[in-house]
């Protein structure tokens, strides 16, 4: 078998191709970007019904780097939290441990602007419950 | 950012058995969120603490990840039950690899 100047040529593009793949793969990948995620890769494909979750949040937030934001799902193992307008939609997951007095929480967030935030919570049974609220921002909170 | 990391916390110091208490926790800490730009538009390493956990005596009360969308100086309240007497701990973990805790006893009575 020889390789005519053509075939040589053709073979390194795709060795080159192969060896940049992996790596473009992994640039693309922040290790620790994720670790809430999206709504869909929570939800896994389930149906979220609604109220047994309370998601407390302003109507109008003057300044989006803090905005304050309450949850509660009476009995919910897991709750997370999404602002769907954010550069990544994922905020915060609460995990209620058996010490919990309840399964509720407040913190507070960083909006981009006026968008939806939704709280998603899995109850004990497996089911999951939705919750979105939609916040008006005044002054984006991502520095811009 | 190792520096100038301050935890506060407020729990009761006494509550009767099987009680759920309210408790607040309050951490200094700049939360770069990796999305802004310095002045000459270089992107600002993200700089955040991802994991806050709450537990006491060992037992869990609540695990949260946090993402760079919690804003500076991320403030969690929270409702615990205390069954016994015991201590009420604090860790939070840096994304830079430090871990700050903070310990508040609790007296049943």
């Amino acid at each position: 078998m020889d390789f005519t100047r053509r075939d040589t040529l053709a073979l390194g593009a795709g060795a080159t191709a192969m060896a940049l793949l992996p790596l473009s793969a992994v640039a693309q990948a922040d290790p620790n970007a994720e670790l809430v995620g999206a709504p869909d890769e929570f939800l896994a494909g389930a149906d979220a019904g609604t109220g047994d979750l309370t998601l407390t949040a302003p109507e109008i937030a003057e300044n989006g780097n803090t905005v304050p934001i309450s949850i509660d799902a009476p009995g919910a193992v897991e709750v997370r939290v999404y602002a769907l307008g954010n550069p990544t939609p994922g905020v915060a997951a609460f995990r209620f441990g058996p010490l919990a007095g309840s399964q509720a929480a407040s913190t507070r967030i960083r909006l981009a602007g006026t968008q939806d935030v939704q709280a998603i919570a899995k109850m004990a049974d497996g089911s999951y419950q939705t919750a979105m609220k939609t916040v008006k921002v005044t002054i984006g909170g991502c520095g811009g | 950012m190792a520096s100038g990391v301050k935890p506060r916390v407020k729990a009761p110091k006494k509550a009767s058995a099987g009680e759920v208490v309210t408790i607040k926790t309050l951490i200094s800490h700049k939360m770069e969120s990796g999305q802004r730009k310095d002045s000459s538009g270089n992107v600002i390493p993200r700089s955040i603490i991802n994991r806050f956990t709450c537990d006491f005596n060992g037992q869990n009360v609540v695990d949260v990840v946090l993402a760079p969308a919690i804003s500076t100086n991320p403030y969690f309240e929270f409702e615990a039950t205390i069954p016994e007497a015991g201590d009420l701990k604090f860790t939070w973990y840096d994304d830079d690899g430090d871990v700050y805790e903070e310990t508040k006893s609790v007296a049943v009575g």
